[in-house]
């Protein structure tokens, strides 16, 4: 379980990272938590030669509440998700999903950017993040742009990034308040991904459903929601289980899987609609 | 792929040594500073065993590079005894209500369970169940590793209100 040997680089600042991605090409990675990049690189099914940490860099870092939005630094790590009040008052959606990825220690270092910028199918941010209508923001050579999340996953593990950019914060729209919410998750284990998770807000004449590890990309569903937004439970069940396309795996048959993302879902809307105040 | 020279504190000792950046935290402290409380279980990240506390946080040391431990802060099991070299009131908790049969888990669980108590001094016993998921233990069954970090969580408060 040793990795192929790298060089590692720590750079202060955003620019110097980019300048590393240029110069070094695709041998080149970037780093945050490193417990998706690590497990690979020891099973050598990531091999690099140069490694990009981005602990030091001061953009990446740190959580800013805006009028409407907040602003998370990508470095941000699911235990500091967990650990902040004030995010956990304003969008509780990610606490609750945040506490379902894996373990503590790994949620220790485990950062939102790694798990939304990866592209992993198994990685419950991203769904997450497109039930939230969440913004990506990438730095390159020729500056930033936006991307949503909903049109940042293009299959496994390729997305709107380009291989010199670097996602450094995303941007989170607060819900209005009395808005419910939920996430339900169905795993084998503690650390295991999503058999079938599904992310849910509800709110007075909007809704937005999305789901995590049933397709080769996450699926937040336009159909599902607005069905779920005119009061038809079943029909954005519906619209949501003919969205999604689940691959046999470990995990079960495609049959299990779309009886599992069923039952997640009708938890999902039940538990969020349990939560509408106001 | 040079080595490069590394600096941390272990156990409030501060340490250096050479290592490829590739280096493992969790060999770094065996093979490298002979610091073997840490231990290999799965290597995978799943099972616990090699938890150390880096900079306040539990973590795996099987899934952090030496290089990204560059200054950090680590304590291991070893770090826990007291200023006297006697088992800590978690240690000896540990003991007293039997929450190791073999014992290789034993130094991540607590470890990981220091940093527990640390962040939530009156745990309930799902919140120690709920805080020591990233530790398997493949003898007990987890109950009497549940007993002891609560019954620590006690004894530990009462010295607290006792010294106030």
């Amino acid at each position: 379980m040793i990795p192929a040997g790298f060089d590692y680089h720590r750079p202060a600042e955003l620019d110097a990272a980019i300048g590393l991605l240029q110069e070094h090409g695709d041998e080149a990675r970037v780093i945050a938590g490193g417990h998706s990049l690590v497990p690979m690189m020891k099973l050598r099914m990531a091999v690099l030669s140069h490694l990009v940490d981005l602990r030091d860099i001061p953009d990446l870092q740190g959580i800013e509440f805006g009028a409407d939005s907040i602003s998370l630094g990508a470095m941000v790590t699911q235990h500091e998700l967990i650990a902040h009040a004030g995010l956990a008052e304003a969008v509780p959606l990610l606490r609750e999903a945040a506490l379902q990825i894996a373990d503590p220690q790994v949620r220790y270092l485990g950062t939102l950017g790694g798990n939304v910028a990866n592209g992993d199918p198994g990685n419950d941010m991203p769904g997450l993040m497109q039930c939230l209508d969440a913004t990506y923001k990438v730095t390159g050579p020729d500056g930033s742009r936006q991307i949503r999340a909903r049109d940042f996953y293009e299959s496994a593990y390729f997305t709107a990034r380009s291989d010199d950019e670097i996602l450094t914060r995303i941007t989170v729209p607060i819900p209005a308040a009395g808005t419910g919410y939920a996430y339900e998750k169905q795993k084998r284990k503690i650390g295991d991904y999503a058999t079938a998770a599904a992310a849910v807000l509800v709110g007075e004449g909007s809704a937005s459903i999305a789901m995590t590890n049933l397709a080769d990309v996450p699926v937040w569903s336009a159909e599902a929601g607005a069905a779920l937004a005119a009061g038809d439970r079943e029909g954005a069940v519906s619209a949501a289980l003919a969205a999604i396309d689940p691959q046999e795996d470990m995990r079960g048959p495609v049959e299990f899987k779309r009886h599992v993302a069923g039952v997640v879902l009708r938890r999902a809307i039940a538990r969020a609609l349990s939560r509408v105040a106001g | 792929m040079s080595k490069m020279h590394v600096k941390l504190t272990v156990n409030g000792t501060a340490v250096e040594g050479l290592a490829e950046p590739r280096t493992l935290l969790i060999h770094f402290l065996r093979e490298s500073l002979g610091v073997t409380g840490p231990h290999v279980g799965c290597e995978t990240s799943h099972c616990g065993a090699c938890t150390v506390d880096m900079d306040g946080r539990s973590v795996k040391s099987c899934t952090v590079f030496v290089a990204q431990a560059q200054g950090a802060d680590v304590t291991t099991v070893e770090g826990l005894v007291n200023a006297d070299g006697s088992l800590s009131v978690l240690q000896e908790m540990f003991r007293e209500h039997h929450g190791l049969q073999c014992g290789f888990c034993t130094p991540g669980m607590i470890t990981r369970a220091h940093r527990l108590l640390q962040e939530n001094p009156t745990p309930t016993e799902e919140e120690v169940r709920f805080g020591m998921a990233g530790n398997l233990c493949r003898c007990t069954g987890y109950q009497n590793i549940v007993k002891a970090i609560l019954a620590a969580a006690d004894v530990m408060n009462a010295q607290k209100e006792a010294a106030e």
